[in-house]
């Protein structure tokens, strides 16, 4: 139940940046947003769409969100992700003992062909296990999506202050002492 | 049903904002049956909120476009040890929201994205205050005014380091993207005023209209207009500056005057909005007619005398808003004007007419400067760009 509920949640907040022009797709090109798709995504691979960033001081686990597109024909899994900035995990909110909790995704992100999948702030999500220093609103947070072939696709995320959604990043609960990953086993 | 037929019958099969004003003409110029209100309503109000105004630009949006009917002018105050670094993360965060709100797209993060979705021609217009070029360790290009013996200044609605004029055809547009943009401005500033203000609302009048302020006078009939805004409002570089004051109208005084004593003091008509020495509101006013008592027509010491301004170069774009705040216990009404003039350079053209209006104008009995800012304007940015870039960069 509260599973769905976070679930609507999560697309009502992210589900209207479809309307966002093409050309805020950040490709496997480059880092900034490109004028227009480009030769890379046409040549059949993933593509991030809006991606953005919450802004965290140094230590303090932060998660990075946006819209995976993949317009080949076929399936595309992500298996992991790097960032100069910090050691990252794909992670998924599931319900545990009658909480919802954050835990690292098994298998990883699947992109269905022609389809979208959100990373989104009480859905899955990039975490950023321990930032190396501050990340500041309005710094470009480099990234790269390791994906099931091989190959890699890079991107830059903007940081934004944000405060929602997100009770289980509250410092204390996960903070500067890190996560006890034995707990968020599944 | 009623609305098409007509809209078809009088040959306006027009897309787009052609329709509302199609709709309109149709209403005004129908062949004795008239249109079903109800009908004519939805289709203005479907275009109104759908409307947008560009953001990208050589030049910032949000000043010679006809002015939306709301408007939230939000100044910011910089902590001290900010660097022009900061400044340059703040910006490129603040406009990439503006980019994507103005196009009725939610910002990133958005927690509100079901209020993005109807922009109402929203516009958002930066401007940077001396405080900020002093924090980037640059020399500001503006400075605060000189002190008027007319003002009554309060800190709570003066000066500023960064501002934001928020512009939209609907209120709760406005309010959303006030919340949104506060928010990504709080890890870098703190909020020192907000200033919300109001126009006659869309289809209520024809969008060239002359505003009214609560004074019930026309204000802006002297704007420069279309080919005459350049040269007055816009630096090659696609700059321009900005003077936003809070004038207290004196409602319960300007009660007790007598129709003729109001218009002396404005030197127009109040209804047509005419100059006293003319019959319609765009003729030029004559200073040399005299009336029937062998005075000057237009009185000496009346405001449009006064801010009377003929080189194409050396007048102000007005763009103002006015403001009703909730009266006190006796009734008396917390009313007035927050008055907002783009111009090239402040002290060439602003400067020279209020120093004139402070010496002598009748209308200053009425009115009272309560707030006071100055800011520069600068350039607009191209995708992928941001707003300041020319400055900070």
């Amino acid at each position: 139940m509260r599973n769905t509920l976070i679930a609507v949640a999560a697309l009502a907040v992210l589900g209207l940046t479809g309307c966002a022009k093409s050309d805020d797709t950040t490709t496997a090109a480059g880092g900034t947003p490109a004028p227009a798709p480009s030769a890379t995504a046409a040549a059949g691979t993933l593509t991030i769409k809006d991606p953005w960033v919450k802004a965290s001081a140094a230590g303090t686990m932060t998660a990075a969100f946006g819209t995976l597109v993949n317009d080949t024909g076929a399936d595309i899994t992500i298996t992991g992700a790097e960032s100069p900035a910090s050691p990252l995990e794909l992670h998924e909110m599931a319900m545990k003992d009658g909480k919802m909790v954050m835990q690292p995704k098994e298998g990883g992100f699947v992109i269905k062909s022609k389809g979208t999948h959100e990373l989104s702030p009480g859905g899955d999500h990039l975490m950023l296990m321990k930032p190396k220093e501050a990340i500041e609103p309005g710094d470009e947070i480099t990234f790269t999506l390791k994906l099931a072939d091989g190959s890699t696709v890079p991107f830059s995320a903007i940081a934004k202050p944000f405060a929602g959604a997100e009770e289980s990043y509250a410092p204390g609960e996960h903070g500067a002492s890190g996560m006890p990953m034995g707990s968020m086993a599944p | 049903m009623t609305t098409r037929r007509h809209l078809l019958a009088g040959g306006a099969a027009v897309a787009g904002l052609g329709v509302a004003a199609g709709a309109a003409v149709v209403a005004t110029t129908g062949r004795g049956v008239a249109p079903a209100p109800v009908a004519e309503a939805d289709a203005v109000a479907l275009t109104t909120g759908t409307a947008t105004v560009p953001f990208h630009g050589p030049r910032q949006a949000g000043i010679a476009e006809d002015p939306p009917a709301h408007a939230a002018f939000v100044a910011f105050t910089l902590p001290g040890g900010t660097d022009r670094r900061a400044l340059a993360r703040m910006m490129r965060l603040l406009t990439d929201d503006v980019a994507r709100l103005t196009r009725g797209v939610p910002a990133l993060g958005d927690t509100d994205a079901t209020l993005a979705v109807l922009p109402a021609r929203l516009t958002v217009t930066f401007g940077f205050g001396p405080g900020l070029y002093r924090a980037a360790g640059l020399k500001p290009p503006i400075a605060d005014l000189p002190k008027f013996r007319i003002d009554r200044l309060e800190s709570r609605w003066s000066g500023g380091d960064l501002l934001l004029q928020i512009c939209a055809d609907d209120p709760l547009t406005v309010a959303h993207t006030q919340r949104m943009l506060i928010k990504d401005t709080r890890p870098f500033a703190a909020v020192r005023w907000v200033q919300q203000g109001f126009r006659r609302s869309p289809g209520v009048q024809a969008p060239e209209h002359t505003q009214r302020n609560v004074l019930g006078q026309m204000d802006g009939t002297a704007n420069p207009r279309g080919a005459e805004i350049d040269p007055a409002v816009w630096n090659p570089d696609g700059s321009t500056t900005l003077v936003v004051r809070r004038i207290r109208a004196e409602m319960e005084t300007w009660d007790i005057l007598a129709v003729a004593d109001k218009e002396n003091a404005v030197g127009r008509r109040l209804e047509s909005g005419a100059p006293l020495s003319g019959t319609h509101e765009r003729d030029e006013p004559d200073f040399a007619k005299l009336d029937d008592s062998g005075l000057p027509a237009m009185p000496d010491f009346s405001h449009v005398t006064r801010a009377r301004v003929t080189d194409p170069k050396l007048k102000i774009l007005r763009r103002p808003y006015n403001y009703d705040g909730a009266p006190n216990a006796a009734g008396h009404p917390d009313s007035g004007l927050i008055f907002a003039s783009y111009q090239r350079s402040i002290t060439e053209q602003y400067l020279p007419i209020q120093q004139r209006l402070a010496e002598k104008d009748l209308l200053n009995e009425w009115i009272t400067p309560i707030g006071s800012a100055v800011f520069a304007v600068p350039p607009g940015c191209a995708e992928g760009g941001w707003i300041g870039e020319q400055v900070l960069g």
